[in-house]
């Protein structure tokens, strides 16, 4: 069987039609996980299957595409993905998040704020924020229903009492539209404000979980936390080595076995659209420099 | 100076293109056909289309070669084309009663109707490497009995005659998929045993065996086991009868269970059910045990053992999942590992600042300290003496 | 019974059902923010145009549908559905996965739909409400998520209990129906999540 045997963006229109229902009423019940029946899909469980299964249901031929992983547009897993999108539907891809209008990540919000009629689309390992305190989906299940999360509660107040802080610094647990407890997926909580308010649409796919769930532009996303311990998002010391922006995610790169290191963007597009218009930091190439911003492929 | 990394598209390409290598390896060898793959290591092509859900040997034979002899990824491509082929029905149940054996064998009784009928099996051969296998070999052709084999009833119809072990469940609606719909808890026997058939049957023998350990026992006799073809059906709505489609090799074990009972139900044997695509004993039984121990709770059974708690089985039987996420550890995760690193860098300098506190407190109250001390050789003291 | 004349589906179904299904899925991510429905079918009458696109591209044989009288009486409506969605037809509206209403005046509430369980809220009927017209003014005021402060609907003709069954609705949440409503070629989403208040004045 050759590529040109599937149907556009690989899945069948049946199965296009399943997913595009339970996105609706996902939609319509913010932050609830509806059940769906995911299909095997031609790359494994646990590598986006959810999120690909989700691009595959929306995108449309005048939609422009971008894939990231870590933050990042070249990381091989983003690289696999965008080119099954470009193979079996033919889009158009962008490394720029202004210029998508879907884009699928794996563990980051971009840095650019997202515009009104983006969507986002998350990949989800494990989509139930209760899943562990609780392994059980018959009792997870009737928590979701009663609103009753106090499990989560009481674990990050152990947390608070045995370190001092609350011990979750990615997936952190958020109330969407004061109703449901969601798990962001794993992005760090960093990201977490950005879901506040986002005017883009967001929606997360589990493809092994079998759940898609989502939250509407400008829907309450409250991290949880305490009045004497409010929510704070991770800091960075310094800014970011090539571009110099401060208050933006970092990866730390290990540069020699000496504890030489530096810090990074984790969103490449923004590191490299910031160096294109003159942005340098402590040990930015000027080559480099010269030659980064957009790439359209 | 430092250049972020680039260029993960080329690093893909040439990664395929060294696997296609060395999946090939030595040129000057020839290289296996799946003709060979499909007739000469037919029970790894069984289990790949038993665990890929679908009946292809064929198909099976170059997912294997593919996947380079390794089950599980064989199993995963045949899987994802299964799931782009069109569903047009359900079949017509097959009908194992009437199958054509090229084995059966039953361990409750001595003999019975039909017979015992051994077959191609590696049971009593000597575990000894055969070292003409190294080079090619012209095997005996097969006895042929004089006289086409007996019908083989069900020894669970034997038993069922006399009201001995529970009757099979009527013949329900059409049974669940969970391809098609996503598997909620609880599931009915329909699904779950559609999800052993399909489980790992790694996964299956321990949980099967662990059961037999005393984990969920059930005090199984190996009724009967049988493989051979059998005749699929589809009902055609336009013609008004079943038309047969073809037929498949299937394996089929009906484990016999402890008996229940109580003071209205007289006692009765129980059944564990276990059915495979192709000659896969050892799942077929497994998948029996399984079963059974999966009936705990519907029977008022005392249940809190890992086989009889559906959620966990049901939820980790599937190799192509736990492959895939067990597996996406490898893929790059240090966007979350900086979060935690942050954090504990955080905690180890706070942790310390608060050391050096203690410690200068500790200085200034040096007496008190020194109490401590006592207090605690005190205590000592009083739970040694206890 | 009148019977229908002529009555088309999708010209290229991957790409039309996909545009439809992206602007209902805009429209309940934005609920009250009208949408065009525009592909290239013949919607056999009472359906409008959008109200035909959205059963073609989301409704199939997993997915019963509901019709009110006024659409039943359309010889031929149920068939042209049937055929070009496998959709089961059904008289039950608890156990529709959409219903219809071409007959607005004949609204009488959301009770009879499936609602959906505290367990399972997304069981539930997606309601399709045609109407004559739908506008960015009007005496309904829309909050909730995907509204950034509030937004207005007007709807017309007005529908007696309209406003009292989407207050009510709201109230079951999670629990609930959900809304498209459909005036010719253009769709607004009501999802269950959206409060709905009418403003007495405007009436």
């Amino acid at each position: 069987m050759t590529a040109a045997a599937y149907n556009f963006a690989y899945l069948d229109e049946q199965t296009k039609r399943m997913i595009r229902r339970a996105i609706l009423k996902a939609i319509a019940i913010p932050g609830y996980q509806v059940p769906f029946a995911s299909r095997e899909m031609p790359m494994p469980y646990g590598w986006g299957t959810g999120g690909v299964q989700v691009t595959a249901s929306i995108l449309g031929r005048d939609d422009v595409l971008k894939v990231i992983d870590q933050g990042s547009d070249d990381t091989t897993n983003a690289v696999s993905i965008r080119k099954f999108f470009q193979k079996t539907a033919g889009v158009a891809t962008t490394t720029a998040t202004a210029e998508a209008t879907v884009i699928q990540t794996r563990h980051r919000i971009p840095e650019t704020p997202l515009q009104a009629g983006q969507v986002l689309v998350y990949q989800v390992p494990i989509p139930e924020p209760l899943r562990f305190l609780e392994p059980r989906e018959t009792e997870t299940r009737k928590m979701h229903a009663l609103a009753e999360y106090g499990l989560m509660h009481v674990k990050l107040y152990e947390d608070i009492a045995r370190h001092g802080h609350i011990a979750t610094t990615y997936a952190y647990p958020v109330m969407v539209a004061g109703r449901y407890l969601m798990d962001p997926s794993p992005t760090p909580k960093f990201d977490n404000p950005k879901m506040h308010r986002s005017a883009a649409l967001q929606l997360f796919g589990a493809g092994r979980e079998k759940r898609i769930y989502a939250v509407p532009p400008h829907t309450e996303v409250v991290s949880l936390d305490f009045e004497d311990h409010p929510f704070e998002v991770n800091r960075f010391e310094q800014p970011c080595a090539l571009c110099g922006a401060e208050g933006v995610y970092l990866d730390e790169v290990v540069l020699d076995d000496r504890g030489g290191r530096m810090f990074v963007c984790s969103d490449t597009d923004h590191c490299e659209t910031r160096q294109a218009a003159g942005h340098r930091g402590t040990m930015a190439s000027p080559i480099a420099a010269g030659e980064g911003g957009r790439r359209a492929d | 100076m430092y250049v972020a990394v680039k260029g993960g598209e080329r690093a893909i390409d040439n990664a395929h293109r060294l696997l296609a290598h060395e999946r090939r390896g030595d040129p000057a060898i020839a290289e296996i056909a799946p003709e060979q793959i499909a007739g000469q290591l037919t029970l790894a092509v069984d289990r790949v289309m038993a665990e890929g859900s679908l009946y292809d040997p064929e198909i099976a034979a170059i997912a294997i070669k593919q996947a380079r002899g390794d089950l599980i990824e064989a199993i995963f491509l045949v899987r994802a084309y299964r799931t782009t082929l069109p569903r047009f029905g359900c079949s017509q149940p097959v009908d194992t009663g009437a199958m054509q054996v090229v084995r059966r064998v039953s361990a409750t009784y001595k003999d019975l109707p039909g017979g015992q009928v051994l077959g191609p099996t590696f049971d009593y051969t000597h575990r000894l490497i055969d070292f003409d296998l190294a080079g090619t070999t012209t095997p005996a052709a097969p006895a042929e009995a004089a006289a086409p084999l007996d019908p083989a009833p069900h020894v669970t119809a034997l038993l069922d005659g006399e009201g001995l072990i529970e009757s099979n469940p009527d013949r329900a609606a059409e049974p669940g998929d969970l391809t098609r719909e996503p598997l909620a808890f609880p599931a009915g026997r329909d699904l779950r045993l559609q999800a052993l058939a399909r489980g790992d049957e790694g996964f299956l023998l321990a949980l099967g065996y662990s059961t037999q350990r005393g984990y969920g026992r059930t005090h199984a006799f190996a009724g009967e086991i049988r493989i051979g073809d059998v005749e699929v059906e589809v009902f055609a709505e336009e013609l008004g009868f079943a038309v047969p489609l073809g037929r498949l090799r299937v394996t089929e074990c009906e484990m016999v269970n402890q008996f229940k009972g109580s003071a209205t139900v007289p006692p009765q044997f129980t059944r564990g059910y276990g059915l495979t695509f192709g000659q896969l004993e050892r799942k077929a039984m497994s998948m029996a045990l399984v079963d059974r121990a999966l009936r705990a709770e519907d029977l008022g059974e005392e249940t809190g053992s890992p086989a009889q708690d559906q959620e966990f089985v049901l939820s980790h039987v599937d190799n192509v999942q736990a492959t895939g996420f067990v597996e996406h550890l490898k893929l790059p995760h240090y966007v979350d590992f900086q979060a935690e690193l942050g954090l504990v860098r955080q905690m180890r300098r706070e942790q310390a600042a608060a050391q050096t506190e203690a410690d200068g407190r500790a200085e200034a109250d040096k007496p008190a300290e020194a109490d401590d001390l006592a207090a605690t050789a005190a205590t000592l003291d009083r739970e040694a003496a206890e | 019974m009148t019977a229908i004349v002529s009555a088309a589906g999708f010209e290229n179904p991957v790409h039309e059902a996909q545009a439809t299904f992206r602007a209902a899925m805009r429209a309940l991510a934005e609920p009250g923010l009208a949408q065009a429905v525009t592909p290239a079918l013949l919607a056999p009458p009472p359906l409008q145009p959008a109200t035909a696109a959205l059963l073609l591209a989301l409704a199939d044989f997993e997915t019963p549908i509901w019709l009110d009288p006024a659409a039943l009486a359309m010889d031929g409506l149920a068939d042209f559905l049937r055929f070009q969605t496998g959709a089961p037809i059904v008289a039950d509206p608890s156990r529709a996965a959409f219903g219809v209403i071409t007959d607005a005046a004949a609204f009488d509430g959301l009770d009879r739909f499936a609602q959906g369980t505290l367990d399972y809220p997304d069981r539930s009927t997606t309601l399709i409400l045609q109407v004559d017209a739908l506008a960015a003014e009007g005496a309904f005021e829309l909050s909730g998520p995907g509204i950034a402060g509030r937004r207005r609907l007007g709807v017309t003709p007005a529908i007696p209990g309209l406003a009292r069954a989407l207050a009510g609705n709201h109230e079951m949440f999670p629990r609930g129906v959900d809304l498209l409503l459909v005036a010719g070629d253009t769709v607004v989403g009501l999802p269950r999540s959206t409060r709905v208040t009418e403003d007495a004045a405007c009436m």
